[in-house]
């Protein structure tokens, strides 16, 4: 059986001609096999857990937010909490999202009452922030998911 | 059919990316130690603020007048400029990116009709997906691409979008641009041309190829070709192999101690090391160089350089800094002011291709493990983290850089925050 081995010749066996000036990436067996029993498991595996890949559907589009302030307890989005904001999702009333108010960044509520989109917190002690007149709501982005750290070091 | 994608004053388009605050605001950004004005949003463009305008001189007058100034952020615009470029990648299979900036999109084999309509398409998933508005022309060739794109720039109507398909635009256009502004020409170019009778780009257009080719180059004759439509100019989707690497920075200020020159220089070889391995590749050669300043006529000045041979080549920071030693220690003259100070890397390729040298082994297994870990750990935990002492630790030389934003895609610590 042939062996397939890592450039920097940290294995022996049969060396696969590399061309001059082409990087070429092999496959290194993490485990040595002995002559005898390949890995039941060796069929079967799949490749590890990545957060990014389950989380992050258009990295182009995908930032992260750190949040300040108390407003979005009641939403589980607490001070500190890292949020992971996708730019190219179209806001819909009752979804969290990020948005320009006065020159800043605000994480609230979008909401719609009787074809007026407002802001809301979620926290009975901050006020919903309305648009009259002459003012824009400005939608900065969609809140996809929070990261939210438990025991603080 | 080529498309060329450029995004509005880039880097000041970065900066309002992620401060709502800046809207209609006038942004400059500055260039390395903060030296004069090298990008302007709309509003600064609009205040009469140039390219090149040196900040010191006029910071007060513009702070006045509104203007705020960043240091320039290339971790932020380099990923930004990530983020854009693959955008284009979802629409078209073939991208050149030309420039941090500005992307050749091969159009071939795409049904005439519908560019305009994908090219719009591209232009708004930009600016949902970064906030950064792009311009785009489309052409049968490069250069007319670039046409395009300037006249979408300079017209409004567009909607940032326009391409010269046919003939009868394409010949309004040129005849009312400068040949200055088309792509390649130099001042030169067009005092001789000017001289030659030819006194637009429609006129070049016009103009005879070998006409052309006697009386300048090839280079020209190319675009008088591809005014006309016939594309000499492919679209290079590999980039050349790098013949060589600089790292050089200017000092925030002068630096007249041996010691410090030597941290300077360490830093710099080991950032160019890093660079060389960024990239695969090992070195032979390294040049050191120094310069007063050149703007003080009254001051000395010197402008030295040193080459050093490596006896292997490498991308062992620590053989790097060594030679980078070895060659400062030649050059170095006490009583000079020097401004800036860079290292030159030389005769590139990758490490397979290296020739062998009987006294000196190549860069062992194990020193190439070492690097690969001091590259992920400066990588993980922010550059410049894992240093050879030689580079300095507190280091009064460094580039002055006093307007930075925070890397907000690029550092845990500096993300944009939101209120709750």
């Amino acid at each position: 059986m042939s062996k397939i081995v890592a450039l920097n010749g940290s294995n022996c066996g049969a060396p696969i001609p590399v061309r001059i000036g082409r990087p070429l990436a092999l496959p290194v067996y993490l485990a040595r096999i002995p002559a005898g029993f390949p890995s039941p498991a060796e069929d079967f595996e799949d490749a590890p857990l990545d957060l990014n890949e389950r989380y992050i559907k258009r990295p182009a589009a995908t930032y992260f937010i750190r949040v300040t302030g108390h407003s979005m307890v009641g939403a589980g989005i607490h001070d500190g909490d890292l949020l992971i904001v996708d730019r190219s999702v179209k806001p819909v009333p009752g979804c969290i999202v990020v948005a320009a108010v006065n020159g800043e960044l605000t994480v609230k509520r979008l909401m719609q009452k009787q074809g007026e989109y407002y802001l809301k917190a979620e926290n009975p002690v901050y006020p919903a922030i309305r648009f009259g007149e002459g003012t824009e709501l400005r939608i900065w982005g969609v809140v996809q998911h929070v990261i939210h750290s438990v025991n603080k070091a | 059919m080529f498309a060329l994608a450029d995004c509005n004053n880039f880097y000041a388009s970065c900066e309002k990316a992620f401060n709502p605050a800046l809207e209609g605001v006038p942004v400059v950004v500055l260039s390395n130690n903060d030296g004069c004005c090298i990008a302007r949003s709309a509003e600064a463009k609009a205040l009469g603020i140039q390219m090149g305008t040196p900040w010191h001189l006029f910071e007060k007058e513009l702070k006045k007048k509104g203007v705020v100034a960043f240091s320039s952020n290339y971790a932020l615009y380099g990923n930004m400029a990530s983020r854009v470029t693959s955008v284009y990648r979802e629409h078209v299979p073939h991208v050149e990116v030309y420039s941090i900036d500005e992307s050749f999109l091969g159009l071939d084999g795409m049904p005439e009709e519908g560019l305009r309509d994908m090219c719009r398409a591209i232009r708004a998933q930009v600016m949902s997906y970064t906030g950064i508005p792009i311009g785009v022309g489309i052409g049968p060739t490069k250069t007319l691409a670039k046409v395009a794109n300037h006249y979408a720039k300079k017209n409004a109507h567009t909607g940032g979008v326009y391409g010269l398909t046919n003939d009868l635009e394409t010949e309004m256009v040129l005849g009312k641009l400068d040949l200055a502004d088309i792509w390649g020409i130099a001042p030169r170019t067009k005092t001789k041309l000017l001289s030659l009778g030819i006194k637009t780009p429609l006129d070049l257009r016009r103009a005879d190829p070998p006409f052309i080719r006697n009386n300048f180059t090839v280079v020209q004759e190319r675009i008088c070709r591809e005014l006309k439509g016939e594309s000499c100019l492919p679209l290079e989707l590999v980039q050349p192999a790098r013949k060589n690497m600089c790292t050089s920075r200017s000092f925030g200020r002068f630096v007249t101690d041996y010691d410090e020159m030597v941290q300077a220089v360490s830093t710099y070889a080991s950032r160019a090391a890093e660079k060389l391995r960024k990239a695969g590749l090992v070195a032979n050669h390294l040049t050191v160089f120094l310069e007063t300043n050149k703007f003080n006529k009254d001051e000395p000045q010197y402008y030295p350089a040193q080459v050093v041979t490596l006896s292997c080549a490498s991308a062992d920071t620590r053989r790097l800094v060594k030679a980078a030693h070895r060659a400062l220690r030649v050059i170095w003259r006490d009583g000079y002011r020097y401004k800036k100070a860079g290292i030159l890397l030389g005769d590139l390729h990758p490490p397979q291709a290296a020739q062998l040298n009987l006294f000196m082994p190549k860069d062992s297994i194990r020193s190439d493990k070492l690097m690969q870990a001091m590259d992920r750990l400066n990588h993980k935990h922010g550059r410049s983290k894992v240093i050879l002492a030689a580079n300095g630790m507190q280091v009064g030389w460094k580039l002055k850089a006093e307007l930075l934003s925070p890397g907000y895609t690029t550092h845990w610590d500096g993300l944009p925050k939101a209120n709750a």
